[in-house]
Formats: C-alpha cells, sequence, structure tokens
C-alpha cells in the first residue's frame, strides 16, 4: 500500500495526570480523506495539537513523511508541510481576505528574507487560486471580521490550503454552518483531496457522510475502530459509547 | 485620497522644520532640536508598539546606552592625553579602563551608539520571546530593567559619573560645542537623521516584514500556526526600535551636553512612551507631532509650574488612553466620522476601518 505520508505511534499526551490521549495511533495515506469522529473529550482536537507540535507527548512518536517531528517547533513543524484549520475560526479580523491569504501563501516564511515590498507573481496567482476555490472571489477586499461564519471557516480553509501544505487539517470544518453551506464544504473537501490529504474532525453524520471516506473512532484518547462509515454505524459497540449521544448533537 | 493627504502632512512638517531656523529664537530652535533627537527614539517605539503590539517601558535603557557611550567620547576628546575624567580620579582611579579607552576614537563611538542598544535589545527579545513572555509581563520586565539600568549607572560612580552622569563636553569631533554656528549645524544633523530614520520605518511597514508584524499582533499564535517564527520578527523589530533608541540617545546628549542616570530610568522611560501614544502609536508622522508638542507641553508647563508636570502628563496620558486611542492621528478620521454623522449617513463603515491602514489592497 506505499508508505504513510503521516504515521501517529502510540502517543501518549497528558494534562496533570489525565491522559487526553492514551497510546493512540493512526496513519495517513498521501491524498487521502480520513474523518475522525468521537465523542465530545474523546481527544480529537489534543491529536491534532501533538501533529502540529503545540502539545508535546509523553510517549509515541509522529512521524512525516519518514521524518519523526515528535518534539519539533510548530513553526518548523508546519514549514514541513502540515498546516492546521483552528476549531474556532482562526483568522485575522483587521485584514482583508486577500491580505490573510497573502499572508498563508507565502513561500518564503522565515524573517531574514521577509524585507521585501510586494508579492510575488506564484503567491498572487496562488492567492487568486485559493479565492476561487473558496468562493470568496467578491469578498476578496472585505475584512474577514465582517464575514459571515460560514465565510470565516471557508476563508481559514482556504488560508490553510493556500500555504501549500501537504496535509491539512480540519477541526470542526462545517461546525455551525447551514445545510448548504456544509454540503459545499463537503465538496470542497473532496476537491481538495485529489491534492492533499486531509484529516477532518467532525460531529455531523450527515455531513461525514458526504465526505464518503473512511472513519476512525476515537474514544478516551485512543482509536476504537476505523472502517467505512456503514461499518461504524453498524458496529454495536460504538452505538453504545458514542452514536446515540451524536444524534443529539447533530440535530441541535 | 488618504495616501495623498498624509504625504502632504508630511511635506508641510518637514517644511516647517526645515525652515525652522529662518523663525525660532535660538533658544527655541535649541528646544526644537532635541526634541527632534526624541522623535527619532518615537518613531523606534512607534514600529515596536504600534505594528508588533509590544509595550515597552524600558526605552531609556538602549537610549541611555547611545547616549553615554557618545558621552563616554566626548569626556574623553576633551583631555589632555594622559589624563583621566575628573570624577574618576576623585574616585580613585589610577588609569582609564579599557572599555572606556576604545570610545576615543570617533568612528568608534559612532558604531557603538549604532551597535551596542542594538544588540542588547535584539538579545534582550530574542531570550524573552522566545520564551513567549509577552504582553504585560514583557512591559513589566522592560519597566524593572529601566530602574535596574538606572541604579547600576548610579552605584558604579567610578566609571560612569554616578547620580551626576558625564557632563562639561567641549568639543565634538573638534568643533567646540558651544558655538552658535555649531548649533545651527547640529540641528540640521538631527533633521537629517529624523528623516532618515522616518523613512526607514515607512519602508519597513510596508514590507513583508510589516505586515506579519502586525498579524503577529493580532493574532501570534494564527501566524505561528502559519509557520512563521514570531519571536523571530518581534526580535527583529525591537532591536531595530533600541538602535533608533540608541541614535536618539546619542544626539540629545549633542543636544543638551549632559547625561545622567534620572534621564534614563523609569520616569522618562514613561514619558517617552506617552509621548508616542499622544501622537497615535501606529501613525509615523503623529509621534513626531505628538513628541513634539508633548515636549513643548512640558517645557512651558514645568517653567511655569514645575510640580504641576508630573500631574499633567499622567492626566494627558488618562485622556488619550480613554478619549482617543489613536492619539492625535485619530483626529482626522473622528472628523471625518462627525462630518458623515451631521450628514445623517450614520451607517458609514468608519468604525471598522482597520487601526493601520498600512496594508494596501493587494
Ligand atoms: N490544555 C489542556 N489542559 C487540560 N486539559 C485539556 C487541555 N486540552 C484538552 N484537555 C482535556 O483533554 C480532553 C480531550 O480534549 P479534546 O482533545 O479537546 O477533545 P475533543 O476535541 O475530542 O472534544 C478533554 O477532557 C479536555 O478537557
Ligand atoms: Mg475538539
Amino acid at each position: 500500500m506505499g508508505t504513510p505520508l503521516l504515521s501517529v505511534e502510540n502517543v501518549t499526551v497528558s494534562f496533570n495526570g489525565f491522559n487526553a490521549l492514551d497510546g493512540m495511533s493512526l496513519h495517513l495515506m498521501p491524498t487521502s480523506i480520513r474523518v475522525l469522529i468521537g465523542p465530545n473529550g474523546a481527544g480529537k482536537s489534543t491529536l491534532l495539537d501533538t501533529i502540529i507540535g503545540h502539545v508535546r507527548p509523553s510517549a509515541g512518536r509522529v512521524v512525516f513523511k519518514g521524518h519523526e517531528i515528535t518534539r519539533m517547533d510548530e513553526y518548523k513543524i508546519v514549514r514541513r508541510g502540515i498546516c492546521r484549520k483552528f476549531q474556532a475560526p482562526g483568522i485575522l479580523d483587521n485584514l482583508t481576505v486577500a491580505e490573510n491569504l497573502n499572508l498563508a501563501a507565502r513561500r518564503h516564511r522565515e524573517c531574514w528574507r521577509s524585507f521585501s515590498v510586494g508579492l510575488n507573481k506564484e503567491v498572487r496567482a496562488q492567492v487568486e487560486r485559493v479565492l476561487t476555490l473558496v468562493g470568496l472571489n467578491d469578498r476578496k477586499h472585505a475584512l474577514a471580521g465582517q464575514l459571515s461564519h460560514g465565510q470565516k471557516q471557508w476563508l481559514e480553509i482556504g488560508m490553510v490550503v493556500a500555504s501549500d501544505a501537504e496535509l491539512l487539517l480540519l477541526d470542526e470544518p462545517a461546525a455551525g454552518m447551514s445545510h448548504d453551506e456544509s454540503a459545499q464544504t463537503a465538496a470542497l473537501i473532496r476537491e481538495l483531496a485529489k491534492q492533499h490529504s486531509l484529516l477532518v474532525i467532525d460531529h455531523d453524520m450527515a455531513f461525514v457522510d458526504q465526505l464518503d471516506a473512511p472513519v476512525s473512532v476515537m474514544h478516551m484518547g485512543r482509536m476504537l475502530r476505523e472502517g467505512t462509515l456503514e461499518e461504524i454505524r453498524n458496529d454495536p459497540q460504538i452505538a453504545a459509547v458514542y452514536l446515540g449521544r451524536v444524534k443529539e448533537v447533530s440535530v441541535a | 485620497m488618504k495616501k495623498w493627504s498624509a504625504l502632504s502632512l508630511d511635506i508641510v512638517l518637514l517644511a516647517a522644520l526645515a525652515l525652522a531656523p529662518l523663525y525660532l529664537s535660538a533658544y527655541h530652535l535649541s528646544l526644537l532640536g532635541r526634541f527632534l533627537a526624541l522623535a527619532v527614539l518615537s518613531l523606534g517605539i512607534s514600529v515596536i508598539w504600534g505594528w508588533g503590539g509590544i509595550l515597552s517601558l524600558g526605552q531609556g535603557v538602549f537610549w541611555g546606552l547611545g547616549a553615554y557611550v557618545l558621552a563616554m567620547h566626548l569626556k574623553l576628546t576633551g583631555l589632555a592625553p594622559g589624563d583621566l575624567p575628573d570624577f574618576m580620579m576623585w574616585s580613585g582611579l589610577d588609569h582609564l579602563p579599557a572599555w572606556w579607552k576604545i570610545f576615543e576614537h570617533p568612528a568608534v563611538a559612532i558604531a557603538g551608539v549604532v551597535v551596542i542598544p542594538t544588540i542588547a535589545g535584539g538579545l534582550l527579545a530574542w531570550l524573552v520571546f522566545n520564551r513567549r513572555v509577552s504582553g504585560v509581563y514583557f512591559s513589566l520586565l522592560t519597566q524593572a530593567l529601566a530602574l535596574a539600568f538606572s541604579t547600576l549607572l548610579i552605584s558604579q560612580q567610578a566609571y560612569t559619573g554616578g547620580f551626576n552622569g558625564l557632563t562639561d563636553f567641549s568639543t565634538i569631533l573638534g568643533h567646540p560645542m558651544i558655538d552658535p554656528g555649531f548649533q545651527r549645524n547640529i540641528y540640521w544633523i538631527t533633521l537629517g537623521v529624523l528623516v532618515l530614520a522616518s523613512i526607514a520605518c515607512r519602508w519597513l511597514t510596508h514590507t513583508a516584514f510589516g505586515r506579519v508584524l502586525v498579524a503577529i499582533r493580532d493574532g501570534e499564535s494564527r501566524v505561528r500556526f502559519l509557520g512563521y517564527h514570531p519571536a523571530a520578527y518581534k526580535t527583529i523589530a525591537f532591536a531595530f526600535g533600541a538602535m533608533l533608541a540608541g541614535i536618539s540617545g546619542a544626539l540629545y546628549v549633542v543636544h543638551v551636553g549632559v547625561i545622567s542616570p534620572a534621564m534614563v530610568g523609569v520616569i522618562p522611560s514613561i514619558e517617552m512612551v506617552i509621548a508616542v501614544a499622544v501622537g497615535g502609536r501606529s501613525s509615523l508622522t503623529g509621534v513626531v507631532l505628538g513628541t513634539l508638542l508633548v515636549n513643548f507641553g512640558k517645557d512651558w508647563i514645568s517653567s511655569a509650574m514645575p510640580e504641576m508636570w508630573q500631574l499633567a502628563m499622567g492626566a494627558l496620558f488618562i485622556l488619550v488612553v480613554t478619549a482617543l486611542p489613536q492619539g492625535l492621528a485619530g483626529i482626522p478620521g473622528l472628523v471625518e466620522k462627525l462630518v458623515l454623522w451631521s450628514k445623517g449617513k450614520r451607517e458609514a463603515k468608519m468604525a471598522d476601518q482597520p487601526a493601520i491602514a498600512l496594508v494596501e489592497k493587494d
């Protein structure tokens, strides 16, 4: 099957003695989507924190493109090709949509290479491409803070894409979106999977269904089951720990 | 439109300053000269605070380093060969320490004025920002540093002149300093340095560096997760601000002929920040105007009612922070807003404009 793009191996993360991740493992192939579900507090966001270097694991390792990145600084991990969308929109409200994307799309992020005025052609082209991709072309010069909630989510997805990372980590990209918006987001993610690998966290089963991708279920800091959504749905153990509760969440 | 009116304000200000020797008395010209020297410092504070969001309450340290380095040079050039500065003899030193002697050469002194504060500021920033100390903790840390610096200067009487500092300079690069022609020349030099510093700041804030700096100010962790290293950007900004502070301190010494610990401690460091807040910390023209205004105001109040100055300063600061957060530079926007409002265009989106209009469309 080839070598994985990302391997999370037996990772444990503890906060004051509580193991938010407890021997978690996960393998991701290039240009694929993986959906991560699990009840609140299962450790999904903590897993993303660990991959991106925000949280240091006490045991286990994270390997990306054959290199161990377990204890690297966040910005160095990002430069290797992993970018993350946060659960709460992490855009810069005082900059315009285009400026947010410019920031994400710049190829040279080292401080000593930042003393130039203007943007180079590739960055401009990249920003234009992403604007079209996420459907924010007509909002290009709007301040990011003035976008609707759904547009903010798209802008942040756009920033992650503009960064040209191979692996995109999306934490609840469709949270708070209307039915239509969430369908558009699912289509966008499927489109992105042609060139990127995506690890997508979400609660909403209707949304997950539209992603049409393998699902990993987390529970209490570790992997409970992996399979198609159909298999997961029909698994009695998962229904017991999880699906019953999810229905309530996704209806709300 | 905005850009042009800002540019024409700059031109008017520059013309007024360039022609000042024609219409100001010698006394007021010398005041203006020393305040322009301080404006160089304010530009640096503007970059680190207005753009970088880093509030330093210890700029007196870097300003003082530049000032003391030049003062050491001036002290040495006035001596007969083999002589010691007066305060060293009084303290019982029998030879000149090597770290004093090197500044005898003017090129070394000028290099020291620029390089020493830059390195000190850069080193401090690198250590502190890599540990993710920021916000009010950074401000308190720099304030403590200003206190420690002035205390150190006072305690090392034999090397620093102690409480009285360094004074009684006679010549600079062979020119007698009391000469009226010299006073005029030093005014031109100061204005020239201010113009250069302000061009450098304008350039810096328009580069990608400036944009990233603003982005770090508004969302440090978002920027980090885009693969930028915020500590590196903040360190460069801070070192740049420290460099301008050092240059400003050296120029100031040439104007006033004295430097002492009281001029570099906590209170002066806070006054430096207040002048910038009054001008508008994110406006490079505003901070120059603010510095001139606050310091002329200080001169006027403290000669009329000496005990009122600190009170007035405090009141001014409170007024600016509460009523005019963008300082003098916020007034045009406020006026525009009032005009629009009186025309009934309440929905005008003025309030939603970014605090800094440095980022061009695209
Ligand atoms: N910084 C932190 N400090 C302490 N506990 C944390 C921290 N981050 C997460 N946790 C805890 O770890 C567990 C997993 O959290 P999280 O990864 O956010 O879950 P999920 O995203 O699956 O809902 C929760 O019990 C949460 O309270
Ligand atoms: Mg979460």
